[in-house]
């Protein structure tokens, strides 16, 4: 069971696209999961036939619990890997009630290193909830208990346990700037002149771009908070908010922005807003990413104090792109303005570096040529 | 309205409705039944329709299957599950096995009512809960009603059958207070159903058990126990899916049976949660039955026998407990 965010602990296997004996290469999309968010397609990640289908449609599983196995190019596995479920049947001498017994084989606990807690010692479905780190599915509701009057989706659950949890964690600042994008806009419409139509850019890969550039000027900004520490990362998967028109909100990923061009930037924007419009993200559009973005103009919102999605340490704002008066050498001139705003949190970068990045940014944006 | 009216009602209703219902039994006439359920009857549908018989409850029951065979619809009561055993060969050898043996010519849509359990210091000939012999029994419907509303609805619903249904009524539920709904009928009659929805472990129970086990859920709720209470309401065809679905949504199973727990209702479900729901188990299946003894006369050594309130308490805490 891949993660699919950082805060997803378990999924739910929707339907497998390949059946034993199907050949199977690096990037093919084999199965489809459901998670409290989206149901995402899974991609393998190697070249090989698939030898055994573990998990069941339905089957709701903790993130890491193996689905399928899958024998290498490289011949049949090694003898000591075995083809069958990981862990081998508990020895007959643990004492574990048939469920406990279940659960660990489904886990991938060892069900010899816990410590049961029934009557006599008897190893319980709890022992081994507790072993698995894993937090039960909610208890069915009882029929004829009053329903609250908009049942939440799996969606906005998630939403509310992440903001929640960022709001109470994340001691946040906020920084705000304008910025000038004269000159980015006439870069752009030059750039657009020469591209055919399905080719166009659209501001957002230019401000993207530049997001990416400015990061690897102040990287504090990029990167996890974990474990009481930063984490900052190397590479930027740049998070893209993408709120859906039936409501609700995802954060697909590009992944790898650094080294993209400001076209492949385009293209690999349009991919997954295209994707998780249509409910098709794959998993590779959700793994973490180090910052997100998220960009409210086009709904004529002018500045966007966001709220950092944990365990991500910044959020970039972007509002609408207007017309504004602007003084500059003693002059009063209409320029089109972008307000900028970054939040940042506060354990893992100061002030400071939240107003070089946006200094950062604005420069970038002033030689568009450049990115 | 007590249990015991509702019953009345619904025969009242049958014999209203339907011109082939009739109802047979010792004392059911003059005397208006053994537990007052037919008090009345005799004088609102003559002697033709509340049939007073010898104390004979094979030839009776004969009679009623082949009056059933003949198009009626016979009601025969028999006043205990005890005397019944008269009537075994008549049940067992007949009503069971017609439909059977002409080849599907022949359905025998009887209904037999009889009391059964202790509780009332009838002692050990009239006092034994012998539903689950029956409940062994391939060819018939073994169904306990075990509120008013089944215990009108179902007799209704029993009377649509085609094949013989037996009907058990436990007799300390006769006096029990309550209301039909309104615009009652028939209700299904092979279905387990929730009394009390809960997350820790499931009581599974009939008849007079269904009311101690939800009151030991209600103390076990202050305790911070959360039982779920099925009603079987049919023995055969036990609803194994219902079953199953509470034991997998709990893991543990306590089965109240008034009955004896050797080869009764509680072995053959014990059996079917083992065969169905095993990987599912978080605990050994546990039972409460009545003690192993012919019912005591002496009112404490009858208490001492029938599964009670704080012994269901109990079991289900003992289920639930660590350590």
């Amino acid at each position: 069971m891949p993660s699919l965010g950082a805060d997803m602990q378990r999924g739910v296997l929707g339907h497998w696209l390949v059946k034993p004996g199907d050949r199977v290469s690096r990037g093919d999309i084999i199965a489809v999961i459901g998670t409290d968010k989206a149901d995402i397609e899974a991609e393998v990640f190697e070249d090989g036939v698939v030898e055994r289908l573990l998990a069941k449609p339905g089957d709701e599983l903790p993130v890491g619990a193996v689905l399928a196995t899958i024998r290498g190019d490289a011949g049949p596995p090694a003898p000591n890997e075995p083809s069958a479920p990981a862990p081998p049947p508990a020895p007959a001498s643990v004492r574990a009630s048939p469920l406990a017994r279940r659960l660990a084989a489904e886990w991938h606990v060892d069900l010899a290193s816990i410590a049961g807690t029934g009557p006599g010692g008897v190893i319980e479905r709890h022992d081994v909830e507790a072993a698995a780190k894993h937090v039960p599915p909610p208890e069915p509701a009882r029929p004829g208990a009053s329903e609250p009057s908009v049942a939440l989706s799996g969606m906005r659950r998630a939403i509310a346990v992440a903001m929640a949890r960022s709001n109470w964690e994340i001691p946040h600042y906020y920084l705000e700037t304008s910025i000038d994008m004269r000159t980015a806009l006439a870069w752009l419409e030059q750039a657009n002149a020469v591209r055919p139509l399905k080719d166009r850019l659209l501001p957002a890969a230019i401000l993207l771009k530049a997001v990416v550039r400015a990061l690897a000027i102040v990287p504090e900004l990029n990167g996890h908070w974990v474990d009481g520490q930063p984490r900052s990362s190397a590479a930027i998967h740049l998070g893209v908010a993408v709120a859906l028109r039936q409501g609700g909100l995802i954060i697909p990923c590009i992944r790898d922005a650094g080294p993209r061009s400001v076209d492949d930037m385009m293209q690999g924007l349009r991919g997954c807003v295209e994707r998780a419009r249509s409910g098709r993200l794959r998993t590779s559009d959700l793994s973490d990413a180090t910052i997100t973005v998220t960009n409210l103009g086009d709904l004529g919102v002018e500045v966007v104090h966001g709220v950092i999605y944990p365990p991500q340490v910044a959020l970039v704002g972007f509002g609408r792109i207007r017309e504004r008066p602007w003084a500059e050498d003693g002059m009063l001139g209409v320029r089109p303005v972008l307000e900028a705003t970054l939040a940042g949190d506060h354990r893992a970068s100061d002030g400071r570096d939240g107003a070089r990045f946006l200094d950062a940014l604005d420069k970038l944006l002033q030689k568009p040529d450049t990115l | 309205m007590t249990y015991r009216d509702a019953i009345r009602e619904a025969i009242r209703r049958a014999l209203r409705e339907d011109s082939r219902v009739f109802l047979m039994g010792e004392d059911v006439g003059r005397y208006g039944g053994c537990f007052a359920v037919s008090k009345g009857l005799l004088a609102e549908f003559g002697p033709e329709r509340i049939r007073d018989t010898p104390l004979s409850e094979s030839g009776f029951t004969g009679i009623g299957i082949g009056a059933a065979l003949g198009g009626m619809r016979p009601i025969v009561e028999i006043m205990t599950v005890n005397f019944s055993l008269l009537a075994l060969d008549q049940i067992v050898n007949n009503a069971a096995t017609l439909l059977h043996m002409s080849g599907g010519q022949f359905n025998v849509p009887i209904v037999i009512r009889m009391a059964t359990g202790g509780g009332r210091q009838l002692a050990a000939q009239h006092s034994h809960s012998l539903e689950g012999w029956y409940a062994h029994i391939p060819g018939i419907h073994v169904i306990a009603p075990a509120t008013l509303e089944d215990g009108y609805g179902m007799l209704l619903r029993a009377l649509e059958y085609p094949d013989p249904v037996l009907i058990f009524e436990n007799a300390t539920l006769y006096n029990m207070e309550g209301e039909l709904p309104a615009g009652p009928g028939p209700v299904d009659i092979l279905t387990a159903r929730i009394r009390r929805s809960g997350t820790h472990l499931s009581i599974l129970t009939y008849g007079a058990s269904l009311w101690k086990s939800l009151d030991a859920a209600g103390q076990l709720e202050q305790q911070g126990i959360d039982a779920e209470v099925v009603d079987l309401r049919s023995l055969r065809p036990l609803d194994d899916a219902s079953i199953m679905d509470s034991v997998r949504r709990t893991h543990r199973a306590l089965i109240v049976d008034e009955g004896w727990k050797s080869g009764g209702v509680s072995a053959e479900i014990s059996a079917r949660i083992i065969e169905q729901a095993f990987y599912d188990l978080d605990r050994p299946v546990a039972r409460l039955c009545s003690a192993e003894v012919p019912m005591p006369y002496a009112r404490h050594l009858e208490d001492a026998a029938l599964p009670q309130t704080s012994a269901i308490a109990a079991a289900a805490k003992d289920l639930v407990s660590r350590g």
